[in-house]
C-alpha cells in the first residue's frame, strides 16, 4: 500500500504573491521503502515533507491528492490531519536539538504528550524503555532535562519519541546535518533498525546529503525548484544518473580515492531560479550544459526504464512538448 | 545548593551595606540640617538661640567627626536603634514607623501580587485571541507608560471629585471623624480610602505584565518545542500549558527587577492620595531634614526589597530546572 502522492501542488502565500514550492510531484514509496528526497536549499524538499504532517498557516495545498494505506490523508485540513499526526504519520524534525521542552524531564513530557493523545504512559513505558536501550541510550534519561543530554542523546530521544506509536509514514528532515560522520552513520543505521524491526512502515529521508542516502536509502527522488527532477533505486542514481542536474549532483561529491588536488571538485554554476514567478520551461536550463531549444517548455517526468523517471528533455524520446504547467 | 545560598546571601549582605551606606549619606547631603528645622518649631527666647543649637547638636552628636557619626550609626542599628524622629519629636523612629507601615503594606502586596497574576492571565490571553489583542496591547502599553501621580489624579478627579462620581474620598487612610478601632464603620473608611491609591499602583503594573507575557507567549509559540509538540498532534491545550509555564520565568525575573519600581511608584501615590503609608512619610521627612526618619524608612524599603529578591531567586530555582543543573554543575 504504502505512500501515494499524486500531482501535488503546493504554494506559499506571500506578500508579493504565490510562491509554489511544490509542483505537480508525483511519487510513491511502497511499504517498507525508505526512500530520500534530495536537492539544494530551496528545492522545496522540506515542504512537500512538512505538507505531508503540518502545513503552517503560510501554506495551501493547490492540488493534488495523498493516498496513505490505500486512504486518503486529508493534509489540507488541519483539524482532521491531528488525528493523523503522531499515531500514523509522524516527523523527526529538522530541529531535534531544540525539539524537547527544556523545563520538562524527558519522561514527563512523554507521558503528557501521550495522555494527551489518549494513551496511556504506564503501557507504553516498557516499549519507550526497551527502544532508549535498543538505540544505545540509558533508561534513566527519562528522568533527565533535555539540557543534560548531549546533541547526539536528544537527537536519538527524539527519534524514538517521534515512533513510539509504531507511524505509517516517517518523515525525517535533515536529521543528519547537525552530527559529525561517526554520529551520522548511527542515526542511519538507526532508521534501517527502525524500519527493520517495522517501528515505521514507510519512511522519507529529506536532506541535502546524497552521502547519508547512499548509506539508507532504496529509493532516492531528486527535486529542483519544486519539481521532480529524477527518481530511482539508490545506486542507479548514484552509479548512473541520467539527470544533468542529478550527474552535476553526484560529480560535487568527493571520492574515496580520488586526489582533489589533481581533479578540482566541481560545483554546479549558477542558482537556482525564484519561485516567485519562476521561467517558463525547464527550470534547470539556465544552469544546464546539455540545455537545447526543447528545453523551452517544460519537460514531463516520464518512467524511461521500470523504477527509473527522469525530467528532462534529453531522455524524453516520443514525448511531444505539451503546454507549460497552470498557473498557481 | 547550600553553596548557591550562601553566595546569593553574601552578595545580598554586600548590597545591604552599600545601600545602608548611601542610606546614611544623602541625607546628610541635603542643605540645613535636623535642629534648624527642629528648632524652627519652637519659639526661643532672643538670645538663646545659638546656645540652644549647640546643645541639641551636641546631644544628637551632630558635632562629632563624620567617621564617628557613621561608626555609630552601624552600631546602633546592630542594637536595633533607629534614633529619634525630628519630625514626630520625641518619638523613636521605629514607633513611628510602625504607625504607618501597615498602611503601605496593604497597598503594596496585594497590588503587586494582584497586578502579576491578573496581568499574566490577560497577556496570556491576548496572546492567542487577536480580538483580545487588539484591546489588550495598546491599553497595556497605555497604562506601563503612564506616570504614577498623573493617573492617581486622573482617578481622583474621575472617582473621587466627581468626575464621573464621588464614590470614593479623597485623600487621608480613614475618615478623619473616627478613631482607630475595628468596628465596621472603620474598616470600610479604610477599604474606601484604600481603593484609589491602590487602583492607581495595580493599573499601572498590570499594564506590564499582560504586555510582557502576551510578547513572551507569542514567541514560546514560535520555538522548535511548540512545533514538535504541534507536529506529533499535541492538543492546543497541552502546547499553552507549556508555553505559559516557560513564559512564567522571564517574568519571574521582571518581578524581582519591578519590586523596588513599584515601591517608588507607591511613594508618589500615596503622597498623592496624602494616603498614610510610608511614602507619605517620607515626604514629611524630606520636608523636616528628618535623617533619622529618612534612614529608617529607606532601611526598611531595602531590607523589604532585598528579601523579596532573594524569595524570587529562590522561586526561581525552584520552578526553572536549568538554574538547578547550574547550581549543583551537572
Amino acid at each position: 500500500m504504502g505512500l501515494k502522492v499524486d500531482q501535488l501542488r503546493i504554494c506559499y502565500r506571500t506578500l508579493r504573491g504565490d510562491v509554489t514550492a511544490v509542483d505537480d510531484v508525483t511519487f510513491d514509496i511502497a511499504d517498507g521503502e525508505i526512500m530520500g528526497l534530495a536537492g539544494e536549499s530551496g528545492c522545496g524538499k522540506s515542504t512537500l515533507g512538512n505538507s505531508l504532517i503540518r502545513m503552517d498557516v503560510r501554506m495551501r495545498q493547490l492540488g493534488g491528492r495523498v493516498e496513505l494505506d490505500g486512504a486518503e490523508l486529508p493534509i489540507s485540513d488541519a483539524r482532521a490531519m491531528r488525528d493523523y499526526r503522531f499515531k500514523v504519520v509522524s516527523i523527526i524534525p529538522q530541529y531535534a536539538m531544540s525539539a524537547l521542552n527544556p523545563t520538562r524531564r524527558v519522561g514527563k513530557m512523554v507521558s503528557e504528550l501521550l495522555r494527551s493523545r489518549g494513551f496511556d504512559y504506564k503501557s507504553a513505558l516498557p516499549e519507550f524503555e526497551r527502544r532508549v536501550k535498543l538505540v544505545g541510550l540509558d533508561a534513566d534519561i527519562l528522568k533527565r532535562y533535555p539540557i543534560e543530554l548531549s546533541g547526539g542523546m536528544k537527537q536519538r530521544v527524539v527519534m524514538i519519541v517521534s515512533t513510539l506509536l509504531n507511524p505509517s509514514l516517517l518523515i525525517a528532515d535533515e536529521i543528519t546535518s547537525a552530527l559529525d560522520v561517526s554520529t551520522q552513520r548511527a542515526v542511519g543505521e538507526m532508521l534501517l533498525e527502525f524500519r527493520d524491526r517495522n517501528f515505521v512502515k514507510t519512511t522519507m529521508v529529506i536532506t541535502h546529503d546524497l552521502s547519508i542516502l547512499a548509506q539508507v536509502a532504496d529509493t532516492i527522488l531528486i527535486m529542483y525548484a519544486g519539481k521532480l527532477a529524477e527518481k530511482a533505486r539508490t545506486d542507479v542514481v548514484i552509479g548512473s544518473p541520467l539527470h544533468p542536474y542529478t550527474q552535476l549532483l553526484i560529480s560535487s561529491l568527493p571520492e574515496v580515492g580520488v586526489r582533489h588536488d589533481e581533479h578540482t571538485l566541481v560545483g554546479i554554476p549558477g542558482r537556482p531560479p525564484p519561485l516567485l514567478n519562476p521561467p517558463s520551461g525547464c527550470r534547470f536550463r539556465d544552469r544546464c550544459p546539455f540545455a537545447f531549444d526543447r528545453c523551452a517548455a517544460d519537460p514531463p517526468f516520464v518512467e524511461v526504464q521500470p523504477g527509473h523517471s527522469v525530467a528532462c528533455w534529453l531522455h524524453a524520446d516520443g514525448v511531444s512538448p505539451a503546454g507549460g504547467a497552470e498557473q498557481c | 545548593m547550600r553553596r548557591y545560598l550562601l553566595r546569593k546571601l553574601l552578595i545580598y549582605i554586600l548590597t545591604f551595606f552599600i545601600a545602608a551606606t548611601l542610606d546614611w549619606v544623602l541625607p546628610r547631603l541635603v542643605p540645613g540640617n535636623p535642629i534648624q528645622q527642629l528648632l524652627a518649631k519652637i519659639e526661643l527666647q532672643p538670645g538663646t538661640y545659638n546656645a540652644t543649637y549647640k546643645l541639641y547638636m551636641h546631644s544628637f552628636g551632630f558635632d562629632r567627626p563624620w567617621w564617628d557619626q557613621y561608626l555609630s550609626f552601624w552600631k546602633a542599628l546592630f542594637h536595633g536603634n533607629l534614633g529619634i524622629s525630628i519630625y514626630d519629636f520625641p518619638k523613636p523612629v521605629t514607633s513611628v514607623i510602625a504607625d504607618y507601615v501597615l498602611f503601605t503594606l496593604a497597598l503594596l502586596i496585594p497590588a503587586i501580587l494582584l497586578a502579576y497574576y491578573a496581568g499574566n492571565k490577560v497577556g496570556a490571553m491576548a496572546a492567542r485571541r487577536k480580538s483580545l489583542d487588539n484591546t489588550v496591547l495598546p491599553v497595556g502599553y497605555l497604562l506601563t507608560a503612564t506616570a504614577y501621580p498623573w493617573l492617581a489624579l486622573l482617578l481622583a478627579f474621575l472617582l473621587a471629585a466627581g468626575g464621573i462620581g464621588h464614590f470614593f474620598p479623597i485623600s487621608g487612610g480613614f475618615a478623619y471623624g473616627l478613631l482607630p478601632n475595628w468596628d465596621w464603620a472603620f474598616v470600610w473608611s479604610l477599604m474606601t480610602h484604600w481603593f484609589l491609591p491602590f487602583l492607581t499602583l495595580f493599573l499601572v503594573a498590570f499594564g506590564g505584565w499582560a504586555i510582557g507575557m502576551r510578547n513572551l507567549i507569542i514567541y514560546e509559540l514560535e520555538s522548535d518545542y511548540t512545533h514538535y509538540l504541534e507536529a506529533l498532534g499535541a492538543p492546543s491545550r497541552l502546547v499553552r500549558k507549556y508555553a505559559y509555564r516557560n513564559a512564567m520565568l522571564p517574568q519571574l525575573t521582571g518581578l524581582a527587577l519591578q519590586l523596588g519600581v513599584i515601591v517608588g511608584g507607591a511613594i508618589v501615590t500615596e503622597v498623592t492620595f496624602a494616603y498614610p503609608g510610608l511614602g507619605y512619610l517620607i515626604f514629611q521627612a524630606v520636608g523636616n531634614d528628618d535623617y533619622f526618619l529618612l534612614q529608617g524608612i529607606f532601611l526598611f524599603i531595602i531590607v523589604g526589597v532585598l528579601a523579596a529578591n532573594f524569595i524570587v531567586d529562590i522561586v526561581y530555582v525552584i520552578v526553572d530546572p536549568r538554574t538547578r543543573v547550574g547550581i549543583s554543575g551537572a
